[in-house]
């Protein structure tokens, strides 16, 4: 009956969302008084790998024929071997790349109900009831999973990583990958991430839209991210017409985040744009019409033209780090 | 080139969202649908770009009751050539990748494309399950998809990086901004779609999970208006009172 989390490397730590991972799966093993045992692919020392018992796991499976880089075919193998190896009936990935890529095969391969994007740890007071959010954040459904085996994936900023143990027994775990020819190769890396804050994992993300008027006006939002470490993020009619990459926009059709802080400057607020941000624990509102519908959607509205009001923003910000550092 | 593209039904992305039934139900009164964008928008029109410049064909498949006819109309006059719907309600996504699965097992596509994620359960689960059901490779979140001799070479973004993944056809990719420009069928194109095939099969696939229940986010509160020039006052704000920096 345990329970059993992926989790990935990154810079010779455990991710951040897998940590949250890891910490979610061992709650579910303490709710059902069973155990929690993490797989851990990538090149970590085993004193990282230990410290995913902080968050809550006894065990941790040390694959130790992985190559370097996330590889979806072999991870799945080594996953189906690791459930095999801890007879786990709850498998918990993050909802993150690997997750969406691993996830669904593994549920497919093992007959088990699936439930992806969690956001709340399971209802096991009578059967077992995983909540996630629907309809692109505008409302949550609860599914209730009558498998015998189970598999979630967790929303990465969603239920915070709790440290409640101690170093983990880490175990090396052949999974025997070694003849596995995988069907994938991973080529190259077109764009390497140049450091700065990423943007699904970003606590704070500065975000704007076509109220900017001209793609060189965003050195202030950029300034103010900067100042207050912070990802910049951007409206859908912004990268489509080529003033921000792709990768920025946010929303509906680009990506879904949940920082703690959104700061939205020059977004009108349309539903499609709120379905990416709304899960978001306080958003702040910078727009020159009082009349723009996100303000509804804020927690803090500043009425104001962006050209003068975020300079100001940006000199606050180095003033607050000043005094509280 | 034989392509199958999996489409699905969502409401349009403007739908003010309510529940029926002791909020067991998502009530579908008034609601417009439309082809989900990642499936329309990037699957099928990289799909019959594939097939402008490679030959071939390019099939949709839906797994949903009579009333997903409408949309799969719109994908047939944007230039699918023929449509396949499974005759049942897409109950969950075991129930649709199975169905879909055990159509494509003998028909020998070549390529199966999805979209990333529907836009109304958010699951990313349909494409990876089929994958593993008819044991091909899956690519996620493909946002560039080329076809070179008998592989594709894929562009994916993993946490902030580009990476290209190539691997031998057949096989399963899901499409995420990037891969295509949205089309807009033109006359023809609807006049067309109006002749083209469009054959029902069934199924039995029990799904594996359910939804109990619905529920609306808690309301937010009165925004809190702060004067222009009193940023200081804001940030204090974000410190002490929202305790987010
Ligand atoms: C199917 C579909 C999917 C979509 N998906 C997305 C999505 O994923 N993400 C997304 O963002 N959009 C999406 N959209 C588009 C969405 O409907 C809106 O058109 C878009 O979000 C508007 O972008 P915007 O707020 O930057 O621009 P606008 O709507 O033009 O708003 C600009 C705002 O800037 C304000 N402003 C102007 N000048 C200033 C100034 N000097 N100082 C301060 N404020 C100023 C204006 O008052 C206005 O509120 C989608 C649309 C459809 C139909
Ligand atoms: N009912 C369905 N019929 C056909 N394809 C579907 C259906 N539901 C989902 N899909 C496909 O699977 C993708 C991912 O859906 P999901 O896993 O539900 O987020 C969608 O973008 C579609 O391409």
């Amino acid at each position: 009956m345990s329970v059993l989390i992926f989790a990935e490397t990154a810079k010779g730590s455990i991710k951040k969302a897998s940590l949250e991972a890891i910490s979610y799966g061992a709650q579910i093993a303490a709710q059902l008084q069973t155990t929690a045992t993490a797989v851990v692919g990538g090149a970590i020392s085993n004193e990282e790998a230990a410290r995913a018992g902080e968050f809550g796991v006894s065990k941790v499976l040390l694959a130790t024929n992985l190559p370097g880089h996330f590889d979806p075919m072999l991870v799945e193998q080594l996953v189906l071997k690791a459930v095999e190896a801890s007879s786990a009936k709850i498998v918990v990935f993050s909802h993150d790349y690997a997750g969406r890529s691993v996830a669904p095969r593994i549920a497919a391969r093992l007959k088990a109900g699936l439930v992806s994007g969690a956001v709340a740890l399971p209802d096991t007071s009578s059967g077992f009831v995983v909540r996630k959010n629907v309809f692109s954040g505008k409302a949550l459904a609860e599914y209730q999973m009558n498998t015998e085996v189970k598999v979630i994936t967790l929303l990465p900023n969603s239920v915070p990583a709790q440290k409640n143990g101690s170093a983990a027994a880490v175990e090396a775990f052949d999974a025997a990958l070694a003849g596995v020819q995988s069907s994938l190769k991973i080529e190259k890396k077109v764009r390497e991430h140049k450091g700065g804050v990423l943007l699904t994992e970003a606590e704070l993300v500065v975000s704007a839209g076509r109220g900017m008027k001209d793609p060189s006006n965003w050195n202030i939002i950029e300034e103010l991210a900067e100042t207050m470490g912070a990802a910049t993020a951007c409206s859908r009619p912004v990268s489509d017409i080529g003033w921000r990459p792709h990768h920025e926009h946010v929303g509906q059709t680009g990506i879904a985040i949940r920082p703690n802080l959104y700061i939205a400057v020059g977004i009108s607020g349309a539903i499609q744009h709120l379905a990416g941000v709304n899960g978001s624990k306080v958003i702040v509102v910078i727009n020159k019409d009082p009349e723009a519908p996100f303000f509804k959607a804020a927690d803090y509205g500043v009425v104001g033209d962006a050209m003068e009001v975020v300079p100001r923003l940006t000199e606050a910000f180095r003033k607050f780090k000043a005094a509280n550092s | 080139m034989k392509i199958l593209v999996c489409i699905s039904q969502v409401p349009d992305t403007t739908t003010k969202i309510a529940f029926t039934d002791n909020d067991t139900r998502f009530n579908e009164d008034k609601v417009q649908y439309i082809v989900n964008p990642y499936d329309e928008w990037y699957a099928l029109v990289r799909a019959l770009e594939l097939k402008e410049t490679l030959g071939g064909n390019v099939t949709i498949i839906t797994v949903g009751n009579a009333s997903v006819e409408a949309i799969i109309r719109k994908a047939l006059a944007i230039g699918a050539d023929d449509a396949v719907r499974i005759d049942m309600e897409a109950a969950d996504a075991w129930s649709v990748a199975k169905s879909i699965a055990d159509y494509a097992s003998d028909k020998g596509f070549d390529l199966i494309l999805a979209g990333k994620e529907t836009i109304d359960y958010n699951g990313s689960e349909v494409p990876g399950m089929i994958a593993a059901l008819l044991n091909q490779p899956y690519i996620a979140l493909g946002s560039k998809l080329d076809v070179i001799g008998n592989s594709v070479s894929v562009e994916v973004e993993i946490d902030g990086e580009v990476e290209v993944i190539s691997t031998a056809l057949p096989c399963v990719v899901s499409a995420a901004k990037g891969m295509a420009e949205q089309r807009i069928p033109n006359m023809r194109g609807i006049m067309a779609a109006r002749t083209k095939a469009i054959s029902v099969l069934s199924s039995t696939e029990q799904p594996l999970v359910k939804v109990h229940k619905f529920s609306l986010p808690k309301p937010k509160s009165e925004v809190k208006l702060i004067d222009a020039d009193q940023m200081d006052s804001l940030v204090q704000l974000l410190h002490t009172e929202a305790k987010v920096i």
